[in-house]
């Protein structure tokens, strides 16, 4: 067989912002529309938005693909698309076998009935008949570690015990093309190894694999192509570890870096009088030394001033805060706190700090109230200098992180300890409260 | 590899129903109508008893109500509660089915959204379930007609089929027209209770359909553009009296609803390609 399985021609997808994405609409909007159709084409036009564009790719049998791009670039309507379930505006694809797409683990589990009902109505939605079911049922107990609770309703279940269950269905599908988005953002690391591996022999046993992640280990390990898709443009197709490097690049490539001289400058700053230092420009440096602006959790990344003393200074205190565009100030660091404590300043001088480790959530953040302080004055200040942003992924990175979820990304030391509880310190409590009761304990806490 | 080899562009003008598909996807449609039996009575204490008990209570309430107290008269002289409770039967099974496949695609909104199978499966799934509380119906029904000494006659135990087949393909063609509504305007989610609530009294449940020979243009209307009023009149003579069903109403009845039936599938077919992107 030497045609490709799948061939991808010229997809592209648009949805009207309005049409398609509010909740609903009420039927009074569209009688307003009816009843212009002048303003209603004029609408129509500003509120289109081609979600993919001239995508074309083909793909081989046995082939894995990784399908990777920053968030809303097109990468699940492609698989919805792929999955039959919305139709493309333009262009067409030939699908060569059997399809199975897993867009999310356990579609259309329902929490009453029991786990043995859920294999059964789980793998009908993905295409199993139920024979098929039928046959495979033990080996899906089995996998899921779920047997003995197969006649509890899984709302009963922990969600470990859910997840398991809804990817062992999903694990026994034989299809011969393999679509799956994102499924590894589920679960604990331990089961995402199990996913990744149950993956890994589907794509060596000679199927065809279509997989988007934001895990870049995985795709180049899983994957033998990749396809960049950015603003709905497929940007590159070629081997996984291109696309990868590519994806990489691409994301660090672009300026972090902001001059403070001259009008171009957007930074709102707000000294005027001429103390003789003046920030000249702040840029962001990643662990080879580049100007960026994206980073992923977990890089190296290093702030860096340039500041011009026409004035001698004896001593400086430098400050900056990082804000959360969304979530508000993260850290405020001074140089003294780092037992910095820079002196006799003067002419051309550029401070860093390094962040080791960066642990921020994705997102956008912007490095603000930059100061430059003496125990008596101010000499410099300026608000919103430099945006930069953390992506999603990279190598650090074993899930999805949802950039609503948390801010700071903080990974502690765990461990565990089985000889029993510990009790510590009950007596010191009571005795440093001076209090018995734990109503009245708790309203001290309270207050 | 397999042969199965397809292809997936725009959506053309032309519409089609993809039998061989449906076919393929059966097991999935009786997957799903036993999900929605299954969990229709769970974590209740009275479980399947409740498709027993509503009815019963509406026959006792409406008894009172209309036939006591309203002086509405019944129809063969046959006893009220009897002659209300095959009006009731195909009502019941007639507005359940409406709404239930008119908000399927909303109560299935998760699975459209995630995978792809034929959309009508979710929609013909609502009226398969509703099949089991009209068997449970016709259960009571038939001891109702045993205690009040009832026998149908033969002609009237063969179309009784009919005048369900009837009834399903009306309520289902009902309800895939609301349904695709329902997915782009969820206005259908307020109108539709009132709309059924009214269309109960417009319909000859708790009255006889004799009762409108007064009316005659109300009548046509009513027979012609509500097939359902065929279908329990239609019931109620077969079941109830020895006469012989008017063929002109079932026929009208049968023909209105294969309309109703062709037209609700066509604009469900014609709309659900955009289900997944704004349900």
């Amino acid at each position: 067989m030497t045609k490709p399985v799948i061939e991808i021609q010229n997809i592209s997808k648009r949805y009207r912002i309005g049409a398609g994405k509010e909740p609903y609409l009420s039927l009074r909007d569209e009688i307003a529309k009816w009843l212009s159709p002048a303003a209603m084409r004029a609408r129509r036009a500003q509120t289109e938005l081609w979600a993919l564009k001239d995508v074309n790719f083909d793909v081989s049998e046995g082939e894995a693909v990784g399908v990777i791009g920053r968030n809303g670039a097109g990468k699940s309507t492609l698989l919805k698309i792929l999955s039959k379930i919305t139709p493309p505006t333009e262009g067409r694809i030939v699908m060569r076998g059997r399809v199975a797409s897993l867009l999310e683990v356990g579609t259309g589990f329902h929490p009453e009935l029991t786990g043995r009902e859920n294999i059964y109505l789980n793998g009908a939605i993905l295409g199993m008949s139920c024979k098929e079911i039928a046959r495979k049922f033990d080996d899906i107990a089995a996998f899921a570690e779920v047997e003995r609770f197969l006649d509890t309703p899984v709302k009963r279940y922990s969600s470990g015990m859910y997840v398991r269950l809804a990817f062992a269905v999903a694990a026994h599908l034989e299809p011969e093309i393999l679509v799956v988005d994102e499924v590894l953002a589920v679960g604990d690391m331990e089961f995402q190894k199990k996913c990744l591996g149950k993956m890994g022999e589907v794509a060596r046993s000679g199927r065809t694999v279509l997989f988007v992640s934001h895990n870049m280990a995985a795709i180049s390990q899983l994957c033998s192509k990749g396809a960049i898709i950015d603003h709905g443009r497929l940007d590159y197709f070629g081997s996984a570890q291109d696309a990868v490097k590519r994806y990489m690049a691409a994301i660090s490539q672009r300026n972090g870096s902001i001059d403070l001289i001259g009008p171009t400058s957007n930074a709102d700053e707000t000294s005027d009088e001429n103390t003789g230092v003046r920030f000249r420009r702040v840029f962001l440096t990643n662990a080879s030394g580049d100007v960026c602006d994206t980073f992923f959790i977990g890089d190296e990344a290093c702030l860096c001033f340039d500041v011009e003393f026409t004035k001698r200074v004896k001593a400086a205190q430098i400050g900056f805060i990082i804000r959360s565009v969304t979530s508000g100030n993260i850290y405020h660091c001074v140089t003294r706190d780092a037992g910095f404590h820079p002196t006799d300043l003067f002419g051309k001088i550029t401070f860093k700090a390094t962040f080791p480790r960066l642990a921020l959530y994705p997102g956008q953040y912007v490095l603000t109230d930059l100061s430059i302080d003496t125990p008596t004055e101010t000499l410099e200040f300026i608000q919103n200098a430099l945006y930069f942003q953390v992506a999603e992924g990279g190598p650090q990175v074993y899930r999805r992180l949802s950039s609503h979820a948390a801010v700071v990304h903080e990974v502690p030391n765990w461990r565990l300890e089985r000889d029993g509880f510990h009790v510590e310190g009950s007596s010191g409590l009571q005795e440093t409260s001076g209090v018995a009761d734990p109503e009245r304990s708790d309203v001290r806490v309270g207050i | 590899m397999s042969d199965l080899e397809y292809v997936i562009a725009p959506p053309g003008r032309l519409i089609s129903i993809d039998w061989r598909e449906l076919k393929r996807y059966r097991d999935l449609f009786f997957v799903l109508a036993r999900r929605d039996i299954a969990v229709r009575y769970k974590q209740t204490i009275l479980g399947i008893f409740w498709a027993v008990l509503q009815p019963f209570v509406t026959m006792v309430v409406f008894t009172f109500i209309f036939h006591v107290i309203g002086n509405v008269p019944t129809q063969f002289d046959a006893p009220y509660p009897v002659f209300l409770y095959v009006g009731l039967l195909f009502w019941r099974y007639y507005s359940e089915t409406l709404t239930g496949s008119a908000n399927s695609m909303i109560s299935n909104a998760g699975l459209i959204q995630k995978i792809y199978f034929p959309r009508l499966i979710v929609p013909a799934t609502a009226a398969t379930t509703g099949l089991v509380d009209f068997g449970i119906g016709t259960v009571i029904l038939t001891g109702m007609m045993i205690y009040y000494g009832y026998c149908p006659s033969l002609i009237g135990l063969l179309i009784f089929p009919l005048l369900l087949a009837c009834a399903v393909i009306c309520a289902l063609g009902m309800g895939l027209f609301a349904a695709s509504l329902n997915v782009k305007y969820r206005d259908v989610r307020h109108a539709l209770p009132f709309f059924i609530s009214t269309l109960m009294f417009v319909t000859p449940v708790v009255y006889s359909a004799q009762a409108l020979d007064k009316h005659p243009i109300v009548k046509v209307v009513m027979l012609w553009l509500n097939p359902i009023s065929g279908v329990i009149s239609s019931a109620r003579t077969a079941l109830l009296s020895h006469q012989s069903v008017d063929w002109r109403i079932l026929g009208v009845s049968t023909l209105m609803s294969a309309l109703f039936f062709v037209f609700g599938l066509y604009y469900f077919r014609s709309a659900e390609r955009y289900f997944a992107d704004i349900v």
